[in-house]
Formats: C-alpha cells, structure tokens, sequence
C-alpha cells in the first residue's frame, strides 16, 4: 500500500508526461499554414534587440523550471512566454521542429532546445555569475553521468510505473526507488562533509535537475496527503533537495502552489482508469 | 600526459564512438577488449553502476557513458575540435547527440523484432528518426559538423555502419538513395574519412557475431512471440 502512496508522489514529474503525451496525439492533426512568418523573419524580429532573451516555457513543467533557476542565478534577464501545450504557438513549432516540446530558449534569434543543453549553453554563453558546471573535466563528467541518470533511466522507471497496474506497477515502482537508492549511494561522495549546504544561490547543474524534479514535493503531499521523498530511505536527497527548497530562487521559480495541486488533482481524476 | 585506457568490445558502435574521437585528437591509448560474458574484476570496479563498455580510463580515473566520455574527451583535449566554437553551434551539436541518445535506439528494437506489429512499429519509429535526421539534422550538409565531422557524426556512427547490418538480418531497407538523399550520402562520405575507414569493425564478422546475438536472443524468447 506505501508503494501505491509513493507512485502517486511522483505524479508531479508524470504531469509532464501526461502533457507531452497528448501533445502528439494533436499534433498530428495541427496543419501548418503557409502564411505563418518564417525563421529567418522571427530571427530578424528577435535581432532587432541585442542579446535578447526568450524563453519558451510551460507554468507547471519541471524541465522549464530547470531553465528559469539557472536564469535567474546568473542574472539574465529573459521574456517568459507561456505555451498552451494543447495549442502550440507557430515560434514553439518553428524554434524545436524536431520535437515541439518547451523548454525553448531563444538568443539573438537563436533557438536551442533540451533543458540540459540550455544549461550548458547559459553556462557557456554568460560567463559573470557562479559557474552552472564544475571546471574541472573530471568533476564535470561526473555532473553530467549523474543528471544523465536521473534524466534517462530514472525517469524511463518512472514513465513506466505511471504506466502500468497491479502486479507490473508494484514491479515498476520497485525499480523507482532502486534507482533513487542508487543516485543517494552514488552521489555521496559530493558532500565530504555529510549534509548538502549552499552557499548563497550557487546552485550547479545536477542541483538544478534535482531540485526540478523533486523540489516541489509538498505540493504533493497536499494534493495526495503523504510524504513524497522518504527521509528514512533516501536521508541525501531528501537533505539535498530540503535545503534547496530554502533558497530564494527556489522558491521564486516554484509554480503556484494550489494552481499545482489543483492540477496534479485535475490529472489524476482525468487519468483514473 | 597520464594514461589512457579504453576498455570496450570490437562490435560495440559505443566503442568505436571512443575510438574515434581519440584517435581524430591524436591522443594515445591502451585499448582493453573486455568479454561481456564474464565481466572482468577491472570493469565491475570502474563501473560499478552499470557494469557496461565503454569505459574510458584517465590517470586511473573511470568515465562511463560514451557521450559523456566525448564530452570529457572535448574538454580535456581540445586540439582538432569535436565541437564548433560558436555557443549555438555547440548547443545545436549537443541537441543531435542527445537526440542520438533517445531516439537511436528504435533500431536495436527493430534487430529484435521477426514480424508482425512489432516490426512494424520499430520500422516506422526507426524511419520517424531517420526523417528528422534528413530534414533537421543533416539537411544539405555534408556531415553534421559540416565540412568535416564532428561529435554529432561520431555519435551518429551506428546509422552509417551498424544499421546496414541491422537491416540485411531483419530484411527491411530503410536508407535509401530516393527516400533520404543527403542522408544515404552522408553513410558514405562519413565512413570515408580516414580515421572512420581505418577503425570500422570488419563487415562480415560483425555480421555473423550479431546473427548470432539475434538468433541465441530470438530462441531465448520462446516461441509465438
């Protein structure tokens, strides 16, 4: 029965799921009017204001959150737009062809897609401001094996737990949180001193997914009433992702909290089979 | 300079991936074929985790996951570069190497498939990417660096070689000259590159070792599947 309670605490990353999901369905039907301004018009638009910042986003998606944290940490300053997933605007399908999802950051006209590759570019591009990477190539590979983990096999559990019942989904769920004990026991080695602590804001990248993908974990207990990331079982995340939730642009980058919980509710009753 | 080790296998594009920048880089390395049938004490310890090839060895260092270890390889050895300079460039190149990491594997899924609904889908997911390839990835380049290749075509190495094999066993074609022009041409121009040419696995072994693999897997599935 606790394993039931904890898959439905991860609803929060399956709300993107269940989005993106749809998303395909309907794109099959959107038609792509000839009239609609091309690339280059956009491009020329964008240009028109050096250094201008967009990003492309969703309120409740945590890749999206990824983006505005390492945003705001550096101190750039962006344009937020909001996308209508159900609806996608002719910029979103124009600036990610390929797979029509936000994030999308645009720069000087330039579009780049993948919250990843967006942290590693504003890590690249904006070189003031605490570093998004280690500079180190060691520690680096690291950072990046580890948000790897947890972007691929991690979330691959849990899109198939979200997907199944009965017996294949108490299976799945055990492979969830095998894989959450994996990530606690590979990453100790971050913190020689035990407890994660943050200097300031500088939040780094595997800090940044972390914090997107678990960070808004009371919303989930309000909506679900019960606790999303077992101190007991998993003590470093739970540490980890704690003291992020103190930051200010943490909290600043949280979406509403009962517009959250209100639509992870809204999910839930349109998902139940 | 510390001592590099790559340890992997002689079929594996995940290999080669390493291989290849390595050598385009110049930098000298001691290659370790490993037997995945009975993991070596070596692999268990410097992945730990994933128990998989390949692993690149720095100054006794493990890094794991071919993409990674390209991006490690970039970082600490930037002569002949794998990535352009320009920061969009560079996130444009990472995009097709994530893609190359998501979207690539629908054609192992179609190594495994006989027939029937299954293949189908793994044809149609398979030819969806080799689509977004052609039309977003390549476009009328020659390779995806552009005049010369990159980390995009390097972690593109399995459409060039591998799949050809992939597609003789199953016997389905999905590149072709009149479906995926620049596509079909890139398959030549990259395994022409001298780097690329001298490090390929030979075509007919690589060919029985993975009939092999597609058939011990096919019986160990039972039948009616």
């Amino acid at each position: 029965m606790k394993e039931n309670f904890l898959f439905h605490n991860y609803c929060y990353v399956s709300v993107c799921f269940f989005l993106s999901d749809r998303q395909v369905e309907r794109d099959v039907t959107t038609s792509y009017k000839s009239s609609t301004p091309t690339i280059e018009k956009l491009r020329k638009k964008e240009m028109g204001e050096e250094n201008k910042v967009t990003l492309y986003g969703m309120w409740a998606s945590p890749f999206v959150r990824r983006v505005e944290i390492a945003l705001k940490i550096k101190g750039i300053p962006y344009e937020y737009v909001e996308e209508d997933l159900r609806n996608k605007s002719q910029f979103l399908l124009q600036y990610n062809p390929v797979h029509k999802k936000v994030p999308v950051l645009v720069h000087n006209g330039n579009p780049i897609a993948e919250s990843l590759i967006i942290l590693e570019y504003i890590n690249e591009t904006w070189k003031n401001g605490p570093k998004i990477l280690p500079e180190d190539p060691f520690e680096r590979a690291k950072v990046r094996f580890w948000a790897d983990f947890l972007q691929q096999q991690f979330l691959d559990s849990l899109r198939s737990a979200t997907k199944s019942s009965g017996e294949a989904h108490e299976k799945a769920m055990k492979d969830v949180f095998e894989k959450l004990t994996v990530f606690e026991e590979g990453t100790e080695g971050f913190f020689p001193n035990g407890t994660p602590h943050f200097e300031g804001e500088n939040l780094g990248f595997l800090d940044i997914v972390l914090c997107s993908l678990f960070g808004s974990h009371k919303v989930g207990e309000e909506a679900l009433a019960m606790k999303i990331i077992d101190p007991e079982r998993h003590p470093l995340i739970h540490s980890w992702v704690t003291a992020m939730n103190e930051l200010p642009v943490v909290k600043e980058t949280l979406p509403p909290h009962d517009k959250m919980v209100s639509f992870i509710q809204s999910l839930r009753g349109n998902s139940l089979d | 300079m510390e001592e590099v080790k790559l340890i992997g296998t002689w079929p594996s594009p995940f290999s080669y991936r390493v291989i290849w920048a390595l050598k385009l880089k110049g930098i000298p390395y001691e290659y370790i074929e490993e037997d995945l049938s009975n993991k070596s004490p070596m692999l268990l310890q410097y992945n730990p985790l994933h128990k998989k090839i390949p692993v690149l060895v720095h100054g006794g260092k493990p890094i794991c996951e071919s993409a990674v270890i390209l991006q490690y390889i970039e970082d600490v050895w930037p002569q002949n570069p794998l990535l352009p300079n320009d920061p969009h460039e560079r996130a444009v190149a990472r995009f097709w190497v994530q893609f190359a990491e998501n979207k690539v594997p629908c054609i192992w899924r179609l190594f495994r498939t006989t027939g029937g609904e299954e293949q189908e889908k793994a044809k149609k997911e398979s030819m969806e990417m080799l689509r977004a390839l052609e039309e977003h990835g390549l476009r009328d380049k020659k390779f995806f660096g552009g005049d010369k290749i990159g980390i995009a075509d390097i972690a593109f190495g399995q459409v060039a070689h591998w799949l050809e094999m992939i597609e003789d066993l199953v016997g389905v074609k999905l590149i072709e000259a009149h479906t995926f022009p620049h596509l079909h041409a890139w398959t030549k121009n990259f395994k022409q590159v001298p780097i690329i040419k001298e490090n390929l696995p030979d075509y007919g072994e690589m060919l029985m070792y993975f009939k092999r693999a597609r058939d011990n897997f096919l019986a160990s599935r039972g039948p009616g599947m």
